[in-house]
């Protein structure tokens, strides 16, 4: 079965990511390209289990008023280096107030993991046969590279100076 | 300057752990080319063509002298004992081995140093005004506000992978030494009519393939509301910079193709989500980063000093380097002095472990500790008692760093070009060396005055060619090394972008270029007339005239 981190765990993933160009929706967990879910929002409206994945330049707006009816909400990174993702993710946790499952999916590699995690990813799903079992249970090391980030993001809302008493210069 | 406390430093300690694990990685297999590339990337380090090079932030180019002894260290034990100052106010090591960076960083990491976004498609390291808490002409002190948005893009998780590098420049004088107007972000302090503090803000400017000044997005943000109109411009650019063409993907490129009041009212609609929430800055806060930029133990002194005056007066080379590398200050008594990384033969901005070490000497005896860069690739002991400045020079000269050309034309900003830079389309620096020599007559250098000669090896501008009174361009023909010259750029409130004047020459024939371009402005220069003045007021074409002077005649016998 899949792997997939989630909420700092490695876990089974009984989940299937339709790909870009899927006409049908299968029974069982699914998230569907967000084209395929437009065409049949209607029939799909009441399958708690379904979910939908955003191509980095799908807009998150899209998905706002069908948010509550979601399980998943997937973010696909074609490449890691495209970091289109990170903002989506932000927006959909703070402007679209999604409190569901948000995943990463696509180029998904441990060392951007802190950083997703910021942006409010709860889950993270590296490409299957990228890591190895052991290579993944390492990974979750990287979720805690920095343990007081300067800024404020989705994780920490505050940025350090708000969340701490930080040290005066002595006059 | 800023000290850490132990937030800034465990974030350096982790970022060196991380960097070191992820090397180990790497060199194990386990992370491909492509995966390390970004991650070295934005720890500074580029695969080059000699060896790595290893870029380390100097936040809007402050140093402590023991952060230079340890620059030095490093240089003497992982290097060859030099280091380069680039035009970003940073340092860079040429010929570190890729094993020992992490080992270097860590030593770095003892005297608050790094190499966090230093290159990357990443906000970048902060620049600002050397001369910031001396100078006559500031209104608002720029450094804690470069430290608190400096503190602020590190690690950003939303903006580690822009379409393209970010760079932003804060500056709170009246006269820009910060070219603001060059950046994607140029920050300009300033107060209101009611006496507050905001930020005019710059965006979209740049140098690089397509030069653009940059566009005015807002009049004034309120100091508190800065960090989230920074994200909101961060966000717009993020989320729609283009990411299919590299060369299309700097946010210049997006203000200009959605037009400034389109770029201008999306930032709007972004920034009415976040304004006011947690990243909203606080009086508090402000206090506490400015609280490490108050002014030293300044003594009370006389506005000039007699002794001073008496040895310039006395030594004629004092007095020329005094006349040159000497700057005024806004405390009486005291002055700032730029030490030259531009003596004849040496490449431009490069310094060894020994003068570091020396002038970390002077920094503690004369200069409260610290240190400045400049983009112009000089270093600044910024607050001398003039009374010291006999001695600093003479400390300068036997170090090889009282060359007295600042601002005149030896002085000239010069990127590492083909020697050690893999993007290169032709050297850059034995052009400035070949112009240093043919231009070695003090008293002429002197009589031509303030001009700025700007060089960078290929199109990506890291010499700020476009913004040099005289640009020049490394561009390849035919896989041969050639130099695109232009005319009237300029940085500063007056910022300019350069213009060409014609074909491009041989590396052999630049000095000769150089002279002639020279000749025409003495001849038509007006009394006390600067060359960008007059280049300004004349144009380009008699310079253009006398320098393809005879290339017209042979194309004429050869029509004829
Ligand atoms: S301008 Fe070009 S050659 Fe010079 S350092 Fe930058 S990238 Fe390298």
């Amino acid at each position: 079965m899949a792997k997939l981190i989630k909420n700092g765990k490695v876990v089974d993933d009984n989940w299937q990511v339709l790909p870009a160009d899927a006409t049908e929706v299968p029974a069982g967990p699914v998230i569907v390209p967000l084209a395929l879910w437009q065409s049949a929002a209607g029939e799909l409206a009441d399958r708690g289990d379904l979910g939908v994945w955003l191509a980095p330049d799908e807009d998150p707006a899209e998905l706002a008023d069908a948010l509550p009816s979601l399980a998943v909400v997937a973010i696909e990174f074609p490449k890691f280096a495209d970091g289109r993702g990170y903002s989506s993710a932000a927006l959909l946790r703070s402007r679209y107030g999604y409190r569901g499952e948000l995943r990463a999916i696509g180029e998904v590699l441990r060392d951007q993991f802190f950083y997703l995690t910021r942006c409010g990813f709860d889950a993270l799903q590296p490409a299957e046969g990228r890591y190895t079992d052991e290579q993944l249970v390492a990974s979750l090391a990287s979720l805690g590279d920095f343990s007081e980030p300067y800024q404020g993001a989705i994780d920490r809302p505050e940025p350090v100076w708000r969340r701490h008493q930080r040290q005066q210069v002595a006059a | 300057m800023y000290r850490y406390d132990a937030f800034d430093q465990r974030i350096v300690d982790e970022r060196v752990a991380q960097f070191s694990d992820q090397t180990t990685r790497y060199l194990a297999g386990e992370l491909s080319e492509d995966e390390y590339r970004p991650l070295r990337l934005q720890n500074g380090l580029y695969i080059q063509k000699q060896a790595p090079m290893l870029r380390i932030a100097v936040p809007y180019g402050l140093l402590s002298a023991a952060q230079l002894r340890r620059v030095a260290r490093i240089a003497r034990d992982y290097d060859k004992g030099y280091v380069h100052f680039s035009t970003r106010q940073n340092i860079q090591y040429n010929w570190p081995a890729l094993e020992n960076v992490p080992k270097i960083l860590a030593e770095l990491a003892e005297v608050e140093m790094h190499a966090i976004q230093t290159s990357g498609n990443c906000i970048r390291n902060f620049t600002s005004d050397p001369y910031a808490g001396v100078a006559g002409d500031e209104v608002i002190d720029p450094r804690p506000w470069a430290e608190i948005l400096r503190q602020w893009a590190t690690f950003h998780p939303e903006f580690a992978y822009l379409p393209r590098k970010f760079k932003i420049a804060v500056n709170g004088a009246s006269e820009d030494r910060a070219v603001i107007q060059c950046h994607d972000i140029g920050l300009d302090l300033v107060r209101n009519d009611a006496g507050e503090t905001g930020f005019r803000v710059l965006v979209g400017g740049g140098l690089g393939r397509t030069p653009i000044i940059g566009k005015e997005i807002s009049a004034f943000v309120p100091w508190q509301d800065i960090i989230t109109y920074c994200e909101a411009i961060l966000r717009v650019y993020n989320r729609f910079g283009r990411r299919d063409n590299m060369y299309k993907a700097r946010i210049k490129i997006l203000v200009q193709s959605m037009g400034i009041e389109a770029f201008r009212e999306q930032v709007e609609a972004e920034w009415q989500h976040s304004r006011g929430g947690p990243g909203t800055l606080t009086e508090s806060e402000v206090a506490r980063v400015a609280g490490h930029f108050v002014d030293p133990a300044y003594e009370t002194l006389p506005a000039e000093d007699a002794g001073y005056h008496r040895q310039l007066a006395d030594n004629k080379a004092f007095a020329a380097w005094a006349r040159r590398n000497v700057r005024t200050h806004k405390q009486p008594g005291y002055a700032s002095v730029v030490l030259s990384l531009k003596k004849t033969g040496v490449a431009p901005g490069d310094i060894t472990s020994e003068q570091l070490e020396q002038v970390a000497d002077w920094a503690d005896r004369y200069s409260f500790g610290e240190v400045r860069s400049t983009h112009e690739q000089n270093l600044v002991l910024a607050d001398v008692r003039q009374s010291d400045l006999y001695a600093v020079w003479q400390a300068a000269r036997d170090a090889g760093l009282a060359t007295p050309n600042i601002g005149l034309l030896t002085d000239m900003i010069c990127c590492p070009g083909g020697d050690f830079c893999n993007l290169a389309n032709a050297k850059s620096i034995p052009v400035a060396e070949a112009i240093q020599e043919r231009f070695d007559d003090l008293d002429y250098l002197h009589d031509i005055g303030d001009i700025e000669i700007n060089i960078s090896g290929c199109m990506n501008a890291c010499g700020h060619h476009h913004v040099g009174h005289i640009g020049i361009l490394g561009v390849d023909k035919n896989g041969q090394e050639w130099y695109q010259v232009t005319i009237g750029g300029a940085q500063g409130n007056q910022a300019s972008l350069g213009k060409v004047i014609g074909p491009s020459f041989a590396r052999a024939e630049m000095p000769d270029v150089l002279e002639r371009i020279i000749q025409i402005y003495i001849e038509e220069r007006h009394a006390d007339e600067r060359f960008i003045d007059t280049a300004r007021r004349i144009g380009i074409a008699p310079f253009k005239t006398r320098v393809y002077a005879d290339r017209d005649v042979k194309k004429k016998v050869v029509n004829g």
